[in-house]
C-alpha cells in the first residue's frame, strides 16, 4: 500500500526549474465521482456488518457462552486480530510454527509482528522466496504433526504453490488411505493443521499482480477448504478454527481490511465454525449472497434498496467457501424466491456460478427470477479500470431491483 | 477467421515466426540426436563411467564437499571505490569519454527521476514507485555492452537499462501516470515498463517467471540465426534480484538454457536484500555465482558499483554467449539496496539507518564514475550542475506534460485478454455501458479517453 502523502521535497526541485505544483493542479491518481450517492467510500465506521460496541460482539451467536459473559473485548483491525489469532495459536499449541516471506520482521501487511520475538525464530521464521517451497514444506511439516502457518505474501504469487496444493496437500489422506498404528486406532497419512494465508483482492491501486482473489481456482478442489474472514471478529475465530481443523486450509484475508475494518473483539480466544454460513441480516424479499470485502458493498446496496423500493433484503456471509453451507443458502431462497450472489474475482467459473447452479438444482420450484451473478468481469484487474470492474454498490443495487422487479 | 489470423493478429510483428531462407532439414543446425553412449566400466579404469558423472576419478579419501571451507568466488572491478584504474598495468578499458559521460548521465537521469517519483508518490500522484538507488550501474552499465536488438528482460529495479536504450522520460512518465499513451494502456502499475520498440519485455510482478522466458526466448534467437544465416546473431539478457533467484523458476531456467545451450545472459542483481529479508536468510551457498557452476555455466561475480566493470563483464558474456552455438552465461552483480523497497516499504523496521547511511557514503556508482570521470579532466563540478539542473527541468517538464493527459479509453479494460474481445467480454461491456448510462452520478468516465463512447459499443 502506498504510505500516506508527506510534504514535497521543495529542495529537491530548486528554484529555477518548473515544480510540480506552481503550474497544475495536484491530479490524484484516483478519485470518487462527486455527485455519487451509491457508489460512495464505504464507511467502515458506521457499517451495520463490524461490531462497534463490546456487546455487539460478545453478543455474537458463535461465541461461547462462558466467553460471552466473561470476556473483555480490545478494537482491532484485521490484521491485529489475525496477529492475536496466531500469537494464541504460537503460545497454547507447540505444534504450531508461522513463516513466509518477510514474516520475521511483522510482514509486509504487519500480521505477525512481533511474533518472532515473542516465539523464537524456530517457530516463526522468514523463508527464501519461493511459494512451492513454502507451501511444501509447510505440508511436510503438518505431515509429521506439526500445525504450520504458511504466508504467501499476496494471493497473486500462490501459483508457483499450485502444485503442492492441488496434488499434494488436498491429495495426501486420499491417497495414503488408512492404516491401524496401534495406540491411537485408525489413522492416515494427512496435513491437517496446514493453513496456507494469503493476502487477497482489490485495494484501488494493486492492478493484475496485486489484486487477485482467486478463490475458485481452490473451491474447484476436493480436500481444500477455502475460508474468507469478513472481519477482525470473524478472522480470529475462523483462523483458530482453521488450525485446529484436520484438512488443510487456504485462508484468504481481505487486504483492504487490514487496517480498514476495525471493530471489538473478544480478548479470549474463541472458533468459528468452518463450512457454515451467517445471516447477516434477515429478510424476505431476496437473498444477497457474497463473502469477503464484497459483503460491505452489498450491505451498502441492500440499504439503499430497501429504502428506495420498500423490501426487506436477507444478507448471507458465506465465510467458507468450500465446502460450503448450501442449507443455509437454500433454506434462505425458499424463503424470499431471488437471489444475488455477489463476488470479486471474475464471473466465469466463479463461486457464484457454483451457488448459482445449487440454488437451482435445490430451490428451483421456488425461484421468481434468474439468480443474479454481481462479480469482476471476465478480464486481468487493469490498474485503471478497477473501480469499473469490481462490484461496486451501484451493480448490487441494480441487480437487486432488476431481481425484486422480475 | 482461419486459425492462422487469430495467430497472426495475436503475434506482434517482431514476434512472427520467420520464413526460413532454407529448407528446414535437422542437419542445417544441429547435429541429428545421437544416443548416449554408455559404456559400462572398462576393468581397472580410475573413472566413474556412469552416465550421470563421466569425468569423475575414483577415491579412496571418504570426504565430502565442504561448501563453506572453499574461498568465495571473487569479485571483478577495474576502478576502485575513489574511481582509480586498481591494476595499472592492464590496457585501459575500451570505453570514449563520451560513452562514459552517457553512461553517467543515463545513471544520473534515473536517480533523478527516482526522487522526483518517489515524492510524487508520496503526493498521491501516482499509487507506486520503485527507486533503483545505488543499482543504476548494474542496470546503465550491462546495458550499454549489449546490442540494442538484443532482447531483455527485467524484474523491476532495472531502469537504467531504459533509460541505457532510449525509453524516453515521455515513455516513462506515460506509464507511471498511466496514461493515454502507456504502452500497457492504464493497466500495469507504475514501474512496469515494457517496449517493443526497445526489445524489452513487459515487467511482470511476479518474481522470477521472466528468467525462463529469457531461456525460451534465447532459444527462438538462435534457432532464428542459424535459420537466417545473414541477420546478426542476437543474445537475451535477463535480469532479476537475488531473492528471486530463490523461486523453482530461476533453478528450471539456468538448467534448461544450459542443456539447450541457450545464448542467454542472467544477471543477478545482488542487492542484500529481498524487501525484509537479508541474504543471510536467502541461501547459505556462496551468493548466486555458485549456482551458476552447479548447473555447468560459465560464471563471474562482478562489483556492481563499478560501472565498468559491469560494462567489460557483460560485453565478454555476450561474446561467449555466442560463441560455438551458443551457451547461457550467469552475471552476478554485487550492489546494495540504499533505498526502501518500494513506497510501500519503510526499511528501518528492518534495518538500521546507520547501516544504509555508512553503504552510502562508503560507494555508489554514480559518484564512483564522476570521480573516475573528474580525475581524466572529462568532468567537473559545473558540468555536474548544468547536467543535474537541465536533467531535473526535462524530468519535470515530461512529468507535467504526463501528468495533464487523459486515461487510456475504458474498453482497454477489456481488451487484450484475448486477441478478439469474446462474445461474453462484448456483453459485459454493453451491460456496464448500460449501467454506467442508467447511474450516470455514481461514475466518472470523464478522466477517459472519449468518455463513455471509449468503451466502444452504443
Ligand atoms: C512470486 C512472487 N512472490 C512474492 C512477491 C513479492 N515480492 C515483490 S519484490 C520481493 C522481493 C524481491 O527481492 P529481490 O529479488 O532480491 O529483488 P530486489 O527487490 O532486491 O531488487 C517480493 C518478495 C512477488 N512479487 N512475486
Ligand atoms: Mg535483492
Amino acid at each position: 500500500m502506498p504510505s500516506p502523502p508527506r510534504p514535497f521535497l521543495r529542495a529537491l526541485l530548486g528554484r529555477t526549474t518548473p515544480t510540480l505544483t506552481n503550474n497544475n493542479r495536484i491530479r490524484p491518481y484516483s478519485t470518487a465521482p462527486s455527485n455519487a450517492r451509491l457508489n460512495v467510500p464505504l464507511d467502515f465506521a458506521t457499517t451495520p456488518l463490524l461490531c462497534h460496541t463490546p456487546k455487539q460482539a460478545l453478543s455474537h451467536p458463535d461465541l461461547p457462552s462462558t466467553l460471552r459473559s466473561t470476556s473483555k473485548t480490545s478494537r482491532l483491525n484485521l490484521f491485529q486480530a489475525v496477529n492475536a489469532a496466531l500469537s494464541h495459536a504460537l503460545s497454547t499449541d507447540e505444534r504450531v510454527l508461522l513463516f513466509g516471506e518477510d514474516v520475521a520482521f511483522g510482514g509486509v501487511f504487519r500480521c505477525s509482528m512481533n511474533l518472532s520475538s515473542q516465539f523464537g525464530s524456530d517457530r516463526v521464521f522468514n523463508t527464501p522466496l519461493s511459494e512451492q517451497g513454502i507451501v511444501g514444506f509447510a505440508i511436510g511439516a503438518a505431515a509429521e504433526g506439526m500445525r504450520p502457518v504458511a504466508e504467501i505474501q499476496f494471493a497473486d504469487y500462490v501459483y508457483p504453490a499450485f502444485d503442492q496444493l492441488v496434488n499434494e496437500a488436498a491429495k495426501m489422506r486420499f491417497r495414503s488411505g488408512v492404516w491401524a498404528d496401534g495406540k491411537e486406532g485408525l489413522t492416515s497419512m494427512a496435513c491437517g493443521g496446514l493453513v496456507v494465508r494469503m493476502p487477497s483482492g482489490g485495494v484501488g491501486h494493486g492492478a493484475l499482480y496485486h489484486s487477485q482473489s482467486p478463490e475458485s481456482l481452490f473451491t474447484h478442489v476436493p480436500g481444500l477448504r477455502v475460508v474468507m474472514p469478513r472481519s477482525p471478529l470473524q478472522a480470529k475465530g475462523l483462523l483458530l478454527a482453521a488450525i485446529e481443523c484436520p484438512d488443510p486450509v487456504i485462508f484468504m484475508e481481505p487486504k483492504i481490511l487490514y487496517r480498514a475494518a476495525v471493530e471489538h473483539v473478544p480478548n479470549d480466544a474463541y472458533t468459528i465454525p468452518l463450512s457454515a454460513a451467517e445471516i447477516l441480516k434477515p429478510g424476505s424479499d431476496v437473498t444477497v449472497v457474497s463473502y469477503g470485502t464484497p459483503l460491505y458493498t452489498c450491505s451498502a446496496a441492500i440499504s439503499a434498496a430497501e429504502k428506495d423500493l420498500d423490501i426487506s433484503c436477507e444478507l448471507i456471509d458465506l465465510r467458507t467457501v468450500y465446502p460450503w453451507d448450501r442449507k443455509t443458502v437454500l433454506d434462505s431462497i425458499k424463503k424470499t424466491g431471488r437471489a444475488v450472489v455477489v463476488h470479486e474475482s471474475m464471473v466465469n467459473a466463479g463461486v457464484g456460478a457454483e451457488v448459482a447452479a445449487t440454488i437451482q438444482e435445490g430451490a428451483f420450484l421456488r425461484l421468481e427470477a434468474p439468480v443474479q451473478r454481481v462479480a469482476g468481469w471476465s478480464t486481468h484487474v487493469g490498474l485503471m479500470y478497477e473501480k469499473f470492474n469490481l462490484p461496486d454498490v451501484a451493480r448490487v443495487y441494480d441487480a437487486i431491483k432488476k431481481t425484486v422487479e422480475y | 477467421m482461419s486459425l492462422r489470423d487469430v495467430v497472426r493478429r495475436a503475434t506482434p510483428r517482431g514476434l512472427r515466426p520467420r520464413k526460413p531462407t532454407s529448407p528446414c532439414t535437422a542437419q542445417r543446425f544441429s547435429p541429428q540426436w545421437q544416443r548416449w553412449s554408455s559404456i559400462s566400466q572398462r576393468p581397472g579404469s580410475d573413472h566413474v563411467h556412469f552416465p550421470g558423472a563421466v569425468n569423475s576419478k575414483f577415491t579412496t579419501t571418504l570426504d565430502y564437499e565442504r561448501p563453506s571451507e572453499k574461498p568465495a568466488m571473487p569479485t571483478y572491478r577495474y576502478m576502485d571505490q575513489d574511481g582509480a584504474i586498481v591494476d595499472k598495468n592492464r590496457e585501459p578499458i575500451d570505453i570514449s569519454d563520451e560513452e562514459a559521460i552517457k553512461m553517467y548521465k543515463d545513471m544520473l537521469t534515473v536517480s533523478i527521476m527516482d526522487l522526483i517519483m518517489f515524492d510524487a508518490q508520496r503526493q498521491g500522484r501516482l499509487s507506486f514507485y520503485m527507486v533503483s538507488a545505488g543499482e543504476e550501474g548494474i542496470a546503465v552499465g550491462s546495458a550499454a555492452a549489449l546490442n540494442p536488438s538484443d532482447v531483455i528482460f527485467a524484474q523491476y529495479r532495472e531502469t537504467g537499462v531504459f533509460q541505457q536504450r532510449g525509453f524516453s522520460l515521455d515513455e516513462f512518465m506515460s506509464q507511471l501516470f498511466a496514461n493515454c499513451k502507456d504502452y500497457g494502456q492504464g493497466r500495469n502499475m507504475p514501474v512496469h515498463y515494457g517496449s517493443r520498440k526497445h526489445n524489452i519485455h513487459t515487467i511482470s510482478s511476479p518474481l522470477a517467471t521472466q528468467i525462463p522466458h529469457a531461456a525460451g526466448a534465447a532459444y527462438a534467437l538462435k534457432l532464428q540465426a542459424a535459420q537466417n544465416p545473414n541477420e546478426e546473431p542476437r543474445i537475451v539478457a535477463c535480469y532479476f534480484g537475488e531473492g528471486a533467484a530463490s523461486e523453482g523458476d530461476f533453478h528450471a531456467a539456468l538448467n534448461i538454457a544450459a542443456t539447450r545451450n541457450c545464448p542467454v545472459v542472467f544477471i543477478c542483481r545482488n542487492n542484500g536484500y529481498a524487501i525484509s529479508t537479508p541474504t543471510l536468510e536467502q541461501y547459505r551457498g556462496d551468493g548466486i555465482a555458485s549456482r551458476g557452476v552447479g548447473y555447468g555455466i560459465e560464471t563471474i561475480r562482478v562489483d556492481g558499483n563499478d560501472i565498468f566493470a559491469v560494462h567489460e563483464v557483460t560485453k565478454e558474456a555476450r561474446r561467449r554467449a555466442l560463441d560455438g552455438g551458443g551457451k547461457p552465461i550467469l552475471i552476478e552483480a554485487m550492489s546494495y539496496r540504499v533505498s526502501h523497497h518500494s513506497t510501500s516499504d519503510d526499511s528501518f523496521a528492518y534495518r538500521a539507518k546507520v547501516e544504509v547511511e555508512d553503504w552510502k557514503r562508503r560507494d555508489n556508482p554514480i559518484t564512483r564514475l564522476r570521480k573516475h570521470l573528474e580525475s581524466k579532466g572529462a568532468w567537473n563540478e559545473d558540468k555536474e550542475k548544468e547536467a543535474r539542473s537541465s536533467i531535473r527541468k526535462d524530468v519535470l517538464a515530461a512529468f507535467n506534460r504526463a501528468e495533464k493527459e487523459k486515461r487510456p479509453a475504458l474498453r482497454n479494460m477489456m481488451e487484450g485478454v484475448y486477441a478478439e474481445l469474446t462474445e461474453e467480454q462484448e456483453a459485459q461491456i454493453r451491460q456496464l455501458r448500460d449501467i454506467i448510462e442508467r447511474y450516470p452520478d455514481e461514475y466518472d468516465v470523464s478522466e477517459f479517453e472519449g468518455g463513455l463512447d471509449g468503451l466502444g459499443v452504443k
